[in-house]
């Protein structure tokens, strides 16, 4: 290219976060361009940006902008109370509130050492993982829209509405529940809540046969996935990725086994991890379709918790003004994300001192940069879609 | 039982969680291998850590990392934190094959807040501590790319201070946004 | 259309030619993607199977304002993404209106008081059609919006005089 001041479009590259280091030189004849992909755009899920080095079709290097949902999510923790925060972390990852809330009150639960009814624990656990199954469903279906299939959408988001119809019930709200709290749950389960869920989940299992038949199975989809942007176990475990990202590299890890909290040591499923069965370990295709396992062994641990559930009260006597230990205190749990931790320092007032939220997504996020790395566009947006980012947990 | 419960007071055994924490393991080895830059063991309830010089960061966490006994593969999260004289960072280190955590701290002063980046340790450092430079303005040396990542670029303060003012809505279009 | 807008005085003809306009433009809202937060994905459920927003002739999500008559703002605005709203809000070719949905987009939400990144209200940047309620909204009550819309839509007045505020 004539003409062109080599250093200063280095100097302008560098700043927006590309590696120039690494720009191949472009022989004659090729097309570089600089195209901007989001903050609002279809397929970034949410308000990411996306700065793309182009040659042409294919993407050398894709840089994430990330802070346009940035909504202050730590400093309203040093301003509220202990209790009032569990709306704003219903907001977090908004797609799985319930897991949110349940981390959260964890937490504090074990900086002030309080101890929850056997009762509320069954109850988060089957609203956790029926919260996952929805929040799948709607990985699932937008990834079908990102890849150009648009019926798995419809049936997936029929689904969901039936789980949200339950969940309704119980807790009054469809997206951000703030059902499970400090001690335990806001409220009782009702008595049609069982029933409802055991009918739920029988119908459930065939129909996700379905949604595997017409989208995990199709050639289609296996073509644009498979192969597609490999994570490799060493670099996954390096980002700092976590959740089904992880497993899907072939990381045998999953937190309600290997470092159980609450009563998931008392249920009998399967941790699913990625084989590359239709290409390589940790492609596309493996980070779907472990998240799609997981859904099955997601049904089998309600059915568990349902049969299991005993009387008793549904929420820990809590002081009225409650004022944890002076302390600091560190607890991570499974999300549909990745591990979603909290760490939060007590000086023994009603407010945190700091809230800190360690988001699964912002960790799995920052691997894209170098994974993305000389492939096509179509295919970015797979590999983007297959992470599944929600950008309320990333930009907190 | 409706009293508070009390500040102060020590807290009740842990319940219901099977996290490993292994700092008070860590302390005397540490010491031992890195001397006086190892500073304290804190006795925070119910995690302690471990306050460590800030110079000496990178190599007792590459220590961390590679020691067989240790192997703390995973960087889990890096906190900033200010503390009304000072300001800290505490780094949660996660070790795959052993699932122990060790916790580690340092203190700068707020007229320097100088750190060395551990990027080249955990690539997840690289985002982790961007985000601590935004919202605090610790600045990590020898960061490959150290700029905003979640507020826009023309922002001017940092918000998780104590002494930060919430900024009016003229004041930030008076910035362009 | 531009040589016949504002030129008649109340008369049978034209009102009729209005309401056809009005009716072809009620009846196909195209609203652009613009989902940023938890209400997207309540916007989302309002486009799926269950509250069918195709019904209303409104289903047809336009990534492109170049071809969205109407722009649903879901969730939070931030400072950082302000400037682009307002960009895609003038890109939007006329008639254009705005639907702020739930408590942020009205008025900052539960960020309001201490949420030093949120912006106060999308009205802040953009001048807002109708303001839906809720955090996040029930599917219905956007259902209920837009028909409140469309209502707005239908009083219109395209040939016939502005009436002077």
């Amino acid at each position: 290219m004539t003409g062109v001041d080599e250093e200063a479009m280095d100097a302008d590259l560098k700043s927006l976060g590309f590696r120039v280091e690494e720009r191949r030189t472009l022989a004659s004849g090729s097309d570089e361009l600089l195209v901007n992909m989001g903050p609002q755009h279809p397929s970034t899920h949410g308000v990411l940006r996306l700065l793309l080095r182009t040659d042409g079709e294919e993407v050398q290097e894709a840089v994430p902008s990330v802070g346009y949902l940035h909504r202050a999510a730590e400093k309203i923790g040093e301003n509220v109370t202990y209790d009032a925060y569990t709306p704003y972390t219903d907001r977090l990852d908004y797609l799985s509130s319930m897991n949110n809330n349940w981390a959260w009150a964890m937490t504090v639960e074990k900086l002030a050492g309080i101890e929850v009814p056997q009762r509320a624990e069954y109850i988060r656990v089957i609203v956790a993982e029926l919260n996952r199954i929805a929040s799948h469903l709607v990985m699932v279906g937008t990834y079908g829209i990102d890849l150009g299939a648009f019926t798995p959408f419809l049936l997936t988001f029929r689904e969901r509405e039936e789980i949200l119809d339950i969940l309704e019930e119980i807790s009054g709200g469809r997206l951000c529940y703030g059902y499970i709290r400090i001690g335990g749950v806001t409220d009782d389960i009702t008595p049609t809540f069982a029933a409802k869920c055991r009918a739920f989940l029988r119908q459930y299992v065939p129909k996700l046969d379905a949604i595997n038949e017409l989208l995990s199975y199709n050639r289609i989809f296996i073509r644009r996935t498979a192969n597609v942007g490999p994570l490799s176990a060493e670099r996954a475990v390096a980002y700092g990725c976590t959740g089904p990202t992880l497993r899907a590299s072939g990381v045998d890890w999953d937190l309600r086994r290997d470092e159980p909290y609450s009563i998931y040591d008392r249920f009998d499923w399967n941790v699913c991890i990625g084989r590359g069965e239709k290409g390589t370990v940790g492609d596309t295709w493996d980070r779907y379709m472990v998240r799609v396992r997981e859904m099955y062994e997601c049904v089998k641990m309600c059915e568990q918790a349902l049969e299991g559930i005993p009387e008793g009260p549904f929420r820990a006597k809590m002081p009225r003004k409650f004022k944890p230990p002076i302390g600091e205190c560190y607890f991570r749990a499974e999300n549909p994300r990745g591990e979603l931790a909290f760490y939060v320092v007590s000086d023994g007032s009603k407010k945190p001192v700091r809230v800190k939220v360690r988001a699964p997504s912002f960790c799995n996020l920052s691997a894209v940069q170098e994974l993305t790395r000389n492939m096509l566009v179509s295919d970015l947006v797979a590999v983007l879609g297959s992470f599944d980012l929600v950008m309320g947990e990333v930009d907190r | 039982m409706n009293d508070e419960v009390k500040a102060g007071e020590p807290n009740p055994p842990l319940i219901n969680n099977s996290m490993k924490f292994r700092t008070e393991d860590a302390f005397p080895v540490l010491r031992s291998r890195f001397g006086d830059t190892v500073r304290s063991l804190s006795d925070t309830q119910p995690d302690r850590y471990i306050l460590v010089q800030s110079d000496a960061l990178p190599e007792i966490c590459k220590f961390l990392r590679d020691d067989p006994d240790w192997q703390c593969n995973l960087l889990h999260c890096i906190t900033g934190l200010d503390q009304a004289e000072t300001l800290a960072v505490v780094y949660h280190l996660f070790s795959m094959p052993k699932r122990h955590f060790v916790v580690l701290k340092i203190e700068v002063s707020k007229d320097s807040p100088i750190v060395p980046t551990l990027a080249d340790i955990w690539p997840s450092a690289d985002w982790l501590e961007r985000e601590t430079f935004d919202l605090l303005g610790i600045v990590f040396e020898g960061h490959p790319d150290l700029r905003r990542i979640l507020l826009p670029d023309e922002w001017i303060g940092h918000p998780l201070r104590k002494d930060y003012e919430m900024p009016t809505h003229e004041k930030l279009r008076g910035l362009g946004l | 259309m531009g040589l016949l807008e504002n030129k008649f005085n109340d008369n049978v003809i034209v009102t009729s030619v209005d309401s056809v306009f009005n009716w072809a433009r009620q009846s196909s809202l195209w609203p652009m993607s613009f989902g940023l937060a938890c209400c997207a994905i309540e916007m989302m459920c309002t486009g799926a199977s269950r509250y069918d927003l195709e019904r209303f002739g409104a289903g047809v999500f336009r990534p492109s304002p170049r071809q969205a008559d109407l722009m649903i703002v879901a969730g939070t605005v931030t400072y950082k993404m302000a400037s682009r709203l307002k960009q895609l809000y003038d890109l939007m070719p006329e008639p254009r209106w705005v639907m702020a949905m739930g408590s942020c987009a009205i008025g900052g939400g539960p960020y309001y008081k201490h949420g030093y990144s949120v912006v106060k209200g999308v009205d802040l940047y953009i001048p807002v059609d109708i303001y839906i309620p809720g955090c996040p909204p029930h599917p219905e009550t956007l259902l209920a919006g837009l028909l409140e819309l469309q209502e707005k839509v239908r009083q219109d007045r395209i040939l016939r005089k502005k009436i002077s505020t």
